[in-house]
């Protein structure tokens, strides 16, 4: 007999809002620990003196160096406000049929509003 | 490690295509997953086109004018055709659900039916369930005691007891949700899926039942439970409006409960 085949699965489903939040919560959570490691890199450029640090510190104010750097504050504060949701699944609630893609939109509203609140405190520097 | 393509001999090659008998008016194009055992070939799929106005409302009854008028090869599994039977669960239009209970009006403009995801498909829409029975089997879904039942009665429940099983003992076991969930598509030979976790929270809150630390104990295994990752496709798909992740959320506060 021929070997059976496997029905089509990610090919073919459509995944709802909160399964794609969920997997961008895996994908940040992997995107941050490579930046833990670029955190390490400044860390021990800065301990080393000036002429690492400014070496360094000259690819992270570059575009990529920037583009990298925010990346890595957005997925933090998805990370966290995913987390966040995870810690009220854990309680027993938000899982009304009803409600949980509303509060999945939530989540992503509730991330951009700290992205750009980040922004602003970045950009205007009111503690200057 | 999950493996996120489709093998060799799964990959979905386009089929034939029947058009549309003369003089039909309104057209409905569906699209059916259509795979031959005998022929050693790789699943296709094929183009139907049926007459809207012989037909019946519901995605089922397509699949009936299919297999009575246009190719008596279609095999697929049915029986009730009115929602609590669970054997029509197939995937349409992305998502899964029963194909009885499913209205065409409610679907796309061009229907695609394929079987349940990321199982061995035995013919057409009909995939192997063995696993999934025998994953059911294994949380022993019946009443397990030890003391005597009561002379004279059965073992009574209170109203109140038996409102923790309103939203369980619906569940008709057609596997929609394990089915849709990436977790169990991964890691379904061990995750217990879903449909199975629902089940086991059923006997776990069911006051009649004496083995509920067993059963906790059986579930506490990183594989069989904790895979769940709140994905939440279980909950968004079930057909029959039931809610497995917060059924398998209690599973997990139980657990957690029971350590202080």
């Amino acid at each position: 007999m021929n070997k059976r085949p496997l029905s089509p699965h990610l090919q073919i489903y459509r995944l709802p809002l909160t399964a794609w939040l969920s997997i961008t919560h895996r994908i940040t959570g992997v995107f941050l620990s490579l930046g833990m490691i670029v955190l390490v890199i400044f860390l021990l450029a800065v301990a080393q003196g000036v002429e690492s640090f400014s070496l360094v510190h000259g690819f992270l104010v570059s575009i990529v160096g920037r583009i990298f750097l925010w990346s890595w504050v957005y997925a933090l504060i998805f990370h966290l406000c995913h987390g966040f949701r995870h810690l009220v699944w854990d309680t027993g609630h938000g899982f009304d049929r009803e409600g949980f893609t509303r509060l999945a939109a939530y989540e992503i509203i509730a991330s951009l509003i700290l992205l750009t609140l980040i922004f602003l405190l970045a950009t205007f520097k009111p503690w200057l | 490690m999950a493996d996120f393509s489709l093998p060799k001999n799964s990959k979905v090659q386009p089929g034939k295509t029947w058009s549309a008998p003369v003089g039909a008016k309104r057209i409905k194009r569906i699209e059916v997953y259509r795979y031959d055992p005998e022929s050693g070939e790789n699943p296709r799929l094929d183009v139907f086109q049926i007459d809207l106005d012989r037909c019946a409302p519901m995605v089922l009854d397509a699949l009936l004018l299919i297999k009575n008028e246009i190719d008596p090869t279609l095999a697929f599994r049915r029986s009730c055709r009115e929602g609590v039977c669970g054997s029509c669960s197939m995937n349409i239009d992305g998502h899964n659900t029963l194909a009885c209970t499913k209205a065409m009006d409610d679907c796309d403009e061009v229907i695609r039916i394929y079987p349940l995801p990321h199982l061995s498909v035995v013919k057409d829409l009909v995939p192997d369930m063995t696993h999934f029975y025998a994953q059911y089997a294994a949380i022993k879904p019946w009443i397990v005691t030890q003391t005597p039942p009561p002379a004279d009665r059965e073992r009574l429940q209170s109203k109140e007891e038996r409102s923790k099983l309103d939203g369980l003992v619906e569940c008709i076991l057609c596997a929609s949700c394990s089915t849709s969930c990436p977790s169990y598509w991964w890691n379904g030979d061990r995750y217990l899926g879903p449909a199975v976790l629902l089940q086991s929270y059923r006997w776990i809150v069911d006051s009649r039942d004496e083995t509920t630390g067993e059963r906790l104990d059986e579930l506490e295994d990183p594989f069989k439970l904790y895979r769940c990752h709140t994905i939440m496709n279980c909950t968004d798909t079930c057909p029959k409006g039931l809610n497995p992740a917060k059924a398998i959320a209690e599973i997990k506060k139980l657990l957690v409960e029971r350590q202080k």
